[in-house]
């Protein structure tokens, strides 16, 4: 099986957003980037996959800074086989700019399998497998939290409000990841060391400016400082009260 | 100037998100046309001239009993480039989600998803988006033509102006079953839970619960709410295995948006916090009165959390009688 999986490189969960000068992008000083979370799920499935059919290839695909590098090489040392970094110093506010990048580069391989993470945590946009999907004219289904592959048939589960919504596809095809998907491995050592001599093939490229405009970004309204209501359940009367009369929520 | 104002239907029944969806449509100015995919005519459609749709558009075909990602975005995408709008609006719903980027990308555009404020700037539309989990917010001009929007759910709540809200049926021509991805069927959750990206009163439990059956004090005071309330949990106890994914709150699970936020035993790791912190009110049960958690909670109360979240139930029951 031939499988991409496209990746990227986003801050940790548990950074402190700090706004830059300029007062629309991140402060990035003392930040440490990882790989998007959800693409881990991704790149797990690729190798379980390629694994199960017994021959194939994981490649995985980043657009981003040179800096993300290091993060082809966590997917490489987790057991994917090569790695391209479409290098670009900001990746576009506009997904569809940076899914343009992605699709003209995935086009000139046939694909059985495109894995991506359902969304990244930066940005939310939670859009950019989709899009690619329809520029290269493939079926996609997102939010996968279970899949099952015989042949060229998939079948997907994924969740939607109250239930989860069982989907038939053909291969090839586009899958996004959702957490649940399976339990990626760390890597190992020796696919830490093994990783370091894996193709690592970096190619510039210049995402179009897109149709959307970053006006600001700003820390989010604080919350008013709240109160304590007391201790222990004798307090649970006057907090019932307050979520009446004051806030109004009951 | 048209906005196209995307609802949603599951089972030939309008979901009440396409009230928020027709709401945040009409702060555009303009007209409304409400456009919704399904089998035949939809129960509640007829409501949402309340709301400020102009008109209401049902594209209808066999295939869209079930939702048919393909089928639908072909058929939303034409009636787009017919109709020549400015803007169209999704829910940013598990639907919405995966819909809106495919009429997008057949537009040759992207979409501005899970936008929490949107304004017309003079001739600009300016819309905030959370990012990185909702720790700033992201103000983006959208000059793509359309501008393709999907919202927050739980955010713009629905305000009644009324409209004509005059009905249209339009047979609409998909690729047979609908399209190569076919929904073969929809396992529903256990009856009376609720999701949690939809619920108006969230109950979110964390380590502080020590085991797992011991979440059923949640669920229960859950169920006093009377369906309105869904049981959440923090990433630690859903890594734990203690809870199901679908439940998380937090910047790797669902970031949430009800009126009333009801954090147990959750010490408020930055990565929840971002996930919960636009619930309307929040109340905190912590042991530890230096919990973070404390910090973002209107109300809070220290103190053993299996003293007092059966008394909390208690009173709540008394409420809904």
């Amino acid at each position: 099986m031939k499988i991409a999986v496209c990746i990227k490189r986003v801050p940790d969960s548990e950074t402190r957003v700090k706004i830059a000068t300029d007062g629309k992008s991140l402060d990035e000083a003392g930040v440490k980037f990882v790989l998007n979370p959800y693409d881990e799920f991704a790149i797990e499935e690729a190798l379980r996959r390629k694994e199960k059919a017994g021959a194939g290839e994981v490649a995985v695909f980043c657009l981003g800074p040179a800096a993300a590098q290091e993060t082809i090489r966590t997917a490489l040392a987790m057991g994917a086989d090569r790695g391209v970094l479409l290098q670009a110093d900001k990746i576009p506010i506009d997904p569809f700019e940076a899914a343009k990048v992605l699709a003209a580069e995935l086009n000139s391989t046939t694909w059985d399998l495109i894995l991506f993470g359902r969304m990244a945590i930066d940005d939310y946009n939670t859009q950019v497998g989709p899009l690619v999907a329809e520029l290269l004219g493939l079926p996609c289904v997102t939010t996968v939290s279970h899949l099952d592959i015989e042949g060229t048939k998939g079948v997907a589960e994924r969740e939607i409000e109250g239930g989860i919504e069982v989907v038939d596809f053909p291969l090839p095809a586009v899958v996004t990841a959702d957490k649940g998907l399976n339990e990626p491995r760390y890597p190992a050592l020796k696919g830490i060391m093994a990783a370091k001599k894996k193709p690592l093939e970096v190619k510039p490229v210049q995402p179009g400016t897109g149709a959307l405009e970053v006006a600001a970004l700003t820390p989010p309204p604080e919350r008013k400082e709240g109160k304590i209501v007391g201790e222990g359940a004798g307090a649970v009367g006057e907090l019932v009260r307050l979520l009446r009369e004051e806030a109004k929520v009951l | 100037m048209t906005t196209l104002a995307v609802l949603e239907q599951r089972d030939g029944v309008l979901r009440k998100i396409s009230y928020e969806v027709v709401t945040a449509a009409q702060r555009l100015g303009g007209s409304v046309e409400a456009v919704v995919c399904a089998a035949a005519q939809v129960q509640g459609a007829d409501q949402v001239g309340k709301f400020g749709a102009d008109k209401i558009v049902t594209l209808t075909n066999p295939a869209f009993a079930r939702y048919a990602p393909e089928g639908c975005a072909q058929a939303l995408a034409d009636r787009a480039k017919q109709g020549g709008y400015r803007t169209l609006v999704f829910a940013a719903s598990a639907t919405g989600k995966d819909l809106a980027p495919r009429v997008a990308a057949k537009l040759g555009v992207g979409v501005a998803a899970d936008i929490t404020d949107l304004a017309a700037d003079g001739g600009a539309l300016v819309v905030t988006r959370p990012v990185y989990a909702g720790k700033a917010l992201l103000k983006v001009r959208v000059t793509a033509q359309p501008a393709v929007l999907s919202l927050r759910p739980n955010v713009f709540t629905p305000v009644e102006r009324p409209k004509a809200g005059a009905a249209e049926t339009v047979a609409v021509n998909v690729p047979p079953g609908g399209g190569r991805v076919t929904v073969r069927e929809i396992k529903p959750a256990p009856a009376g839970t609720l999701d949690v990206a939809e619920a108006q009163v969230i109950i979110s439990g964390g380590r502080g619960l020590k085991e797992p059956a011991n979440f059923k004090v949640l669920e229960e005071l859950a169920r006093a709410f009377a369906g309105r309330a869904a049981v959440g949990a923090s990433r630690a106890v859903v890594d734990a295995g203690w809870r199901a994914h679908a439940d998380q709150v937090g910047q790797t699970g669902k970031t949430v948006s009800p009126s009333l936020y009801i954090a147990v035993g959750i010490s408020g790791a930055i990565q929840h916090l971002a996930g919960m912190r636009t619930s309307k009110v929040i109340v905190a049960i912590n042991k530890d009165k230096d919990a973070p958690i404390f910090k973002v909670a209107d109300y809070g109360v220290v103190g053993d959390l299996f003293e007092i979240v059966p008394k909390l139930t208690e009173e709540i029951r008394k409420l809904h009688g």
